[in-house]
């Protein structure tokens, strides 16, 4: 069994929350490059530029990519010859915590849905722990912007539905999306598993780098297709009109029940941002 | 592409001449606010209060920025979701402001509340805040003080880049552009 001590969770947890919301990752930049070319509209080719230039400036000056600094996701996975001395929990917050409060980023937490209050310190984190084999901790940071959070949908189709309903769900989200996600966008959709499910894997989808294909080649079939129909919505760089609303589309499917045929789509910004680390 | 460079406050012979899908370059002041002072703001007006700063032509930009770090003038400062203020922003309007700076499309009465008071939408590149935060060079906190990253602020800007979105003649890029380019 190896012990590991939870200040060394606050510690990683600090420095992923600085990392993620600095640094855009070098999968996204590529995609962006690369799909810039491919823009016809002039304004859209100049939204990608602005985002491109974002990117250098916010990395130099340490600054955050986006003023947005998200609701800090969480993705732990826990080897079982682990043990850790302390509160696990507890410690990933005080690691939110810290990192927002020295890293400069904004408070973006309210206490309570209806009554409003913000907590001040960005806590709590959504944080999703899995028990796997081995004895490391693998800790995943994604802070999510509230712009494309709220853009997200989730559905219950019918089975008879098949892939064609799937697509058409996916397609009329990023068209009532239009602007407000802030496209170009990263598209997560998760198929079947249940309710509460669906909407944690097309979430967990973003995590996968820009520009790899899925593993399962009818997935990975779909995903072109879905990012094709996307991008001729003429949504485009910031909803303004253009070629290019999405970089990647990534599916994430699990078994489901019979009578079910759960959908989600978890948008995500370009300002895309996740860091790993490993202890 | 051609920059159309206008100076606050704003006027109605300079918001004629802005059409949707135009780009501009603002220099002059920004206030900003989001959900929780528009909700403040547009309380005042209900009773017949006077708003903490005169908006007489001036110019709101939805935006909460990240907190400055020492020696910085302000952190990333992007904008927000401007629908957001879609109940609010009529009633701003018709009280004397003349512009908004925000992404994403705003709603009917937002409008006609441009065409009939002659005033404008813009957008900035939402997810820019560290390139944006460069076109600002003062920030003085207005009023409410207790709302943090939400409180008003009056930013000194310098060519301050943004894209005419909904106009006082009721054009609309995000109509306009999307049909151009969809393939459906």
């Amino acid at each position: 069994m190896r012990e590991v001590d939870s200040g060394k969770i606050t510690a990683a947890i600090k420095e992923l929350c600085m990392q993620a919301n600095y640094y855009l990752g070098e999968d996204v930049l590529e995609a962006l490059k690369k799909y810039k070319l491919q823009e016809e509209s002039p304004l859209g080719r100049e939204i990608i530029d602005q985002i491109i230039q974002n990117a250098s400036i916010a990395a130099e000056k340490k600054m955050p990519l986006c003023q947005d600094t998200g609701l800090a996701v969480i993705f732990a996975s826990i080897g079982q010859d682990v043990h850790i001395n302390g509160d696990f929990n507890e410690a990933v917050q005080e690691g939110v915590r810290q990192g927002y409060q020295e890293g400069y980023l904004r408070k973006s937490i309210v206490a309570d849905p209806l009554r409003r209050k913000n907590t001040g310190d960005n806590t709590p984190a959504v944080v999703s722990t899995t028990l796997v084999p081995g004895d490391k901790i693998e800790l995943t940071i994604l802070p999510k912007g509230g712009g494309s959070e709220n853009m997200s949908r989730i559905k219950m189709l019918k089975p008879s539905d098949g892939e064609q309903g799937v697509i058409d769900f996916v397609v009329e989200t990023i068209r009532i999306a239009g602007g407000n996600p802030c496209p170009p966008l990263i598209v997560g959709v998760g198929i079947g598993g249940s309710f509460d499910l669906v909407a944690k894997i097309a979430k967990h989808a973003l995590l996968r780098p820009v520009g790899s294909r899925h593993a399962d080649p009818y997935y990975a079939e779909m995903e072109s297709k879905l990012l094709e129909k996307i991008n001729n919505t003429g949504v485009g760089p910031q909803g303004l009109g253009g070629r290019i609303t999405a970089i990647a589309v990534h599916i994430e499917a699990a078994p489901c029940h019979i009578a079910s045929l759960p959908v989600a789509v978890n948008t995500q910004c370009h300002s895309a941002r996740h860091k790993t680390i490993v202890i | 592409m051609e920059y159309k460079k206008i100076q606050t406050p704003l006027n109605d012979e300079t918001v004629a001449g802005l059409r949707a899908g135009d780009r501009v370059l603002i220099s002059g002041y920004l206030y900003t606010a989001r959900d929780a002072a528009h909700k403040r703001m547009t309380e005042l007006l209900d009773k017949g209060e006077q708003l903490p700063f005169d908006i007489k032509g001036q110019i709101i930009y939805f935006v909460g920025p990240a907190p400055a770090k020492p020696g910085q003038v302000i952190n990333s400062a992007g904008p927000t979701t401007s629908g957001r203020m879609n109940a609010y922003s009529p009633k701003m309007i018709a009280a004397g402001l003349k512009g908004m700076v925000g992404k994403g499309e705003m709603g009917a009465g937002v409008v006609e509340a441009l065409k009939k008071h002659k005033a404008v939408y813009m957008v900035a590149v939402g997810g820019a805040g560290a390139l944006i935060a460069e076109k600002i060079t003062e920030v003085e906190l207005v009023a409410y003080e207790d709302l943090g990253a939400e409180a008003v602020r009056r930013l000194k800007v310098k060519d301050f880049p943004a894209i005419v979105a909904q106009d006082c003649y009721g054009d609309n890029i995000y109509v306009a552009g999307v049909k151009k380019y969809s393939k459906e």
